[in-house]
């Protein structure tokens, strides 16, 4: 509450065009919101395109590249996340962060390990596995 | 007004909370976060005593190694299980954030409620709730898997109540994100003006650090148990290597929260030590801002230390080396905390009364569960010391000696503000000693049990462990009287208790500046706000058996810059 | 002056009693509109990034299993009809324009903007749910399914055969359930070689290439129990496909649960909008479903890519 008024305050008077004004919240103008679902939507067909080009290891990249683009663009103007507190803006950003945190360290080791991994179900492997104590290297019996 | 009239202020407001409306409805029904607050500390209590008589059982069937005739090994595993996780889920994860600090939060902050109160009813709902999928479980069933659910036992083997227990932890895992949610936004928003983010007390800091955890960490706990009822239900195989899946892969996501969760139980825990001592030592906080980063330190690092739980299931030695050196950093923000606390008693005022002794009790076996946790960070020394009974010593001394004797340290601090009664000091001091020397006997023993090679959660044991378990189970039963004691005397001084002044410890944060107990609004008149760790203004009253603050003067010190 | 509590004959005070009286939707414990606005917004912030963190964890278990078995992922993708993803998308990306449109509607007091934007939006999610309808009913029926349930199940008299010897071997369960092939030789070796006997071929295969009504046909003209479907199956399958399409219904089946809380949210906001209790003033509601009906949106965007558009 310390810091409540004065950003809205500011934005009371900024209308131009005679319409009702928000007692708090900001206004976002109907071009803004129209480009920006053409903009969706002309996005949805680029990367439905893209499919069925073949460039390899690139195609997903550029697919996450556009739902990037799309996410930021739906986050920004829809969202209001452009005229909103910033602090909104990083509990956004942040807990993608967290996501993409988790996902780094899941994959740095799950890339490392699969080789140890023996097909077959627990009590299968567990007779073939010859090991005898916790953390002791896993060997299989020969 | 002059604090000559701040005097004639009644001990106990004639309108508290607790007669503002009467009949059980009005508690049920209850928007006021105290109420809330009273109502999740009975519940929490109640689980509680439910945990801990699951402990005793535990601990009174390891006298007799092997079978013996009242408990099978099933039941062992069972009893074993249900007392973890009662403990986890429903105890401490929201003793100190949902139960106290939904009292005390808005009170310290001079706010009038919570930000959302109908979400703070409904996260106490939820919390029912989640207890009542527990007890589905134990109806048919019981689970047996431990707390940690792990697969494949969870998925293909344990037999029972795993789904309904797992449904209950999805339940109170949103109970949990919901506090925290409320808890973060009434920090934000409901200040009132001069309560600036460093005038905050430090148990708020900690709170806030505790729920930017709940809220980020949670969420991914209730999607790991979710993809353990659909694995069970519907055998799908992302957890089963013999589909293709990941066994690993379940202890990654559920250590993602897990591990901050130990955080969520210890933090806010840290909080109310730095309070405790602040005020019994009647000493300015030394190090305030040291402090209040090392929870928010704390809190982001809990985040990237998840996989020193999986040291030896199978995960790569570059992920154990890189989250063995992050855990190492985990010591820094909890010696900042541990030593600032140690400088503020120095030359303080102690007064040895029994929030106070359960604060010193704090931070000696915080100590000892953080050094002792730096050999289960250590790769090599982690392989010796894995699934032992030295981990159960290690996580009790930071979960129970900490966690919860911070809980009961800090139920007796505020226990004169909820309740308007004061408790007999003389018992709380006894009860106190029985608890720290129990908990000590039960625990200490058991490092030399772990540390001599006796696994964890084994029905059976050698010969040569007996007399350690023999030590660790008296030492339980000691601790146990120690908290019947503690039940005791707290339930009398409901009826027949001296009543409380408003501030019986000399306190001068807000709390402590409405009667006790605090009336239904908090704060008719929003408070000014001076510094909380200033006790140069609170003088002894004889008239009210209690002190109190100059208010004039105590915010004059303040913005005499004389703060920080 | 003291700041000890129940004195109300105090200049904020009355401040605080003004504004409550000038705005009768100021809940008690805040002293400004702008204060309650601001709290709502963070609090829905606040839960938008649980809900993030709640995706998000199931986003790391797509990239580790797509990871895994990268060609898991691209042999089963075609199986799903990127033509209605694509509509879904654009009927979601819609619905979101209506929903702001909708908000800001409510900011500038056209009731008539509003109701009509909420009755678009609504539409909107319903007909994301119809077409996701059809597009589950599509794969269950045709068997592709989350777990075991991918492979056509046995006839009725080899189910029996199978539940006899799992009587007497526990292990065989997990064989029998067990679409890999892999898996089944490490449980045959495994096994005491008197029980190996009792072990028949799975009795069907994964439909990849052959229609139910195929697979129906071979098992009637084969010796029931001895079915050998091993000629039905697309050689290109890869083993494990089955854990895509467990993915696919978990991750598009949590948005559709939020789908259709926000189906609930939505018809929520269109009575109240057509009872009229939304102002300039205060439209907090409108504001806060808006900011979920987008994260549902945002998270479909990147569901899409993920499971449709699989090179």
């Amino acid at each position: 509450m310390s810091s409540a008024t004065h950003t809205h305050g500011s934005h009371g008077s900024s209308s131009q065009s005679g319409e009702v004004q928000p007692l708090v919240g900001h206004l976002v103008s109907y071009p803004t919101l129209l480009a920006t679902g053409t903009t969706l939507l002309l996005l949805t067909i680029i990367t439905v395109a893209v499919r069925y080009v073949d460039l390899g290891e690139a195609n997903i990249y550029i697919a996450i590249g556009i739902a990037v683009v799309k996410a930021t663009l739906v986050s920004l103007f829809f969202m209001h996340l452009r005229w909103d507190r910033p602090f909104n803006l990083l509990v956004l950003v942040g807990s993608m962060l967290f996501v993409i945190l988790m996902m780094c360290f899941c994959m740095m080791d799950v890339g490392q390990y699969q080789h140890t991994f023996i097909p077959g179900n627990p009590s299968a492997v567990q007779m073939q596995l010859d090991t005898t104590a916790p953390g002791a290297p896993i060997t299989l019996k020969r | 007004m002059t604090t000559l009239d701040s005097r004639q202020i009644p001990t106990s407001a004639p309108d508290n909370y607790l007669t503002h409306t009467r009949g059980l409805l009005s508690w049920l029904l209850t928007l006021d976060h105290k109420r809330i607050g009273v109502m999740y500390m009975t519940a929490v209590l109640t689980s509680f005593f439910v945990g801990g008589v699951m402990a005793l059982l535990v601990r009174t069937k390891l006298l007799f190694p092997g079978a013996v005739e009242w408990m099978s090994a099933d039941d062992y595993n069972k009893a074993f299980t249900l007392h973890g996780a009662v403990m986890v889920f429903l105890v401490i994860i929201p003793s100190v954030p949902a139960a106290l600090g939904n009292f005390i939060l808005p009170i310290m902050l001079g706010a009038k409620d919570v930000a959302f109160p109908r979400l703070n009813l409904f996260s106490f709902y939820l919390w029912v709730l989640g207890a009542i999928c527990a007890v589905w479980s134990l109806l048919v069933g019981g689970f047996d898997t431990g707390w940690t659910f792990y697969t494949p036992y969870s998925t293909q083997f344990a037999a029972g109540g795993v789904i309904p227990v797992l449904i209950g932890v999805f339940i109170l895992g949103f109970s949990s994100i919901f506090t925290g949610l409320n808890f973060i936004v009434t920090i934000h928003k409901l200040r009132p003006p001069g309560m600036t983010w460093f005038r905050m007390p430090l148990f708020l800091w900690a709170v806030y650090a505790t729920a930017v955890i709940q809220v980020l960490a949670t969420p991914v706990l209730g999607i790991t148990v979710a993809l353990l009822v659909i694995e069970r239900a519907f055998n799908i195989g992302i957890f089963d290597p013999s589909m293709g899946g990941d066994p690993v892969l379940f202890q990654h996501f559920f250590w993602f929260y897990s591990h901050p969760a130990v955080y969520i139980m210890v933090l806010p825990g840290m909080g109310i030590i730095s309070e405790i001592i602040a005020v019994h030592s009647h000493r300015h906080i030394f190090g305030f801002r040291f402090i209040a980063f090392s929870s928010i330190a704390i809190a982001i690092f809990s985040f990237l230390v998840w996989g020193h739980h999986m040291f030896t299931s199978g995960q790569s030695p570059m992920m154990n080396v890189l989250f063995s050196a992050i855990t190492f950093s985990v010591a820094i923000p909890s010696a900042v905390k541990v030593f600032n606390w140690l400088a503020t008693l120095y030359k303080g005022s102690i007064a040895f009364n029994t929030p106070m002794l359960y604060g010193l009790a704090f931070i000696f076996l915080f100590t000892i569960g953080g050094l002792t946790g730096i050999p289960l960070a250590v790769l090599s020394t982690d392989i010796h010391l894995h699934d032992t009974y030295y981990v159960v010593a290690h996580f009790h001394y930071v979960m129970m000696g900490s966690a919860l004797i911070a809980m009961i340290g800090g139920l007796h601090h505020w226990w004169p503000k909820m309740t308007g009664r004061m408790f007999s000091d003389f018992w709380g001091k006894i009860a106190c000693g029985l608890v720290f020397v129990g908990f000590n006997v039960c625990f200490f023993t058991q490092f030399m049990l772990g540390s001599q090679g006796m696994p964890r959660r084994y029905y059976m044991y050698q010969p040569e462990f007996k007399m350690y378990h023999h030590i660790s189970t008296g030492g339980s039963y000691i601790m146990a009287i120690g908290f019947i004691i503690t039940a005791i005397y707290l339930i009398h001084s409901l009826f027949a208790g001296k009543k409380a002044p408003a501030n019986p410890w000399g306190g001068a944060s807000l709390e402590w500046q409405c009667s006790s107990p605090p009336p239904h609004d908090n704060f008719a008149v929003t408070p000014r706000v001076g510094d909380c760790y200033d006790f140069s203004a609170v003088r002894w009253d004889e008239e009210q058996e209690g002190y109190v603050i100059d208010t004039e003067a105590h915010i004059a010190a303040a913005s005499n810059g004389k703060g920080h | 002056m003291s700041d000890i509590t129940n004195h109300t004959d105090d200049a904020h005070a009355h401040d605080a009693h003004g504004e409550h009286a000038k705005y009768p939707f100021l809940a008690h414990h805040f002293e400004t509109p702008y204060q309650q606005f601001d709290s709502c917004k963070l609090g829905m912030w606040l839960f938008l990034a649980t809900e993030v963190l709640f995706f998000g964890a199931l986003f790391v278990m797509y990239a580790i299993m797509r990871f895994k078995d990268p060609e898991v992922f691209s042999y089963a993708s075609q199986y799903l009809d990127t033509i209605m993803g694509g509509i879904n998308t654009c009927v979601l990306i819609l619905s979101s324009l209506t929903m702001a449109i909708g908000v800001r509607a409510a900011q500038t007091n056209k009731r008539g903007l509003l109701i009509t934007c909420m009755a678009l939006t609504l539409a909107g999610a319903l007909g994301f749910l119809v077409i996701k309808y059809f597009e589950y009913e599509h794969k269950l029926h045709a068997n592709l399914k989350w777990g075991p349930g991918f492979y056509v199940p046995a006839s009725e008299e080899a189910k029996v055969a199978v539940e006899v010897a799992h009587m007497t071997n526990p292990v065989l369960e997990l064989v029998s359930a067990n679409p890999s092939e892999g898996a089944s030789k490490v449980a045959l070796v495994a096994l005491p070689p008197a029980d190996k006997s009792s072990i028949r071929a799975p009795k069907a295969g994964p439909n990849g290439v052959a229609s139910p009504a195929e697979l129906e046909a071979a098992a009637s003209t084969h010796e029931a129990g001895h079915v050998d479907t091993a000629h039905l199956l697309d050689p290109k399958l890869p083993p494990n496909t089955h854990r895509f399409f467990a993915i696919y219904y978990i991750m598009t089946g949590l948005h559709g649960i939020h789908v259709v809380i926000g189906v609930g949210l939505l018809t929520w906001l269109l009575i109240a909008s057509i009872r009229g209790r939304f102002t300039s003033e205060f439209y907090t509601p409108v504001d806060l479903v808006g900011l979920y009906w987008h994260i549902v949106d945002l998270v479909w965007i990147f569901l899409f890519p993920l499971f449709y558009l699989i090179h």
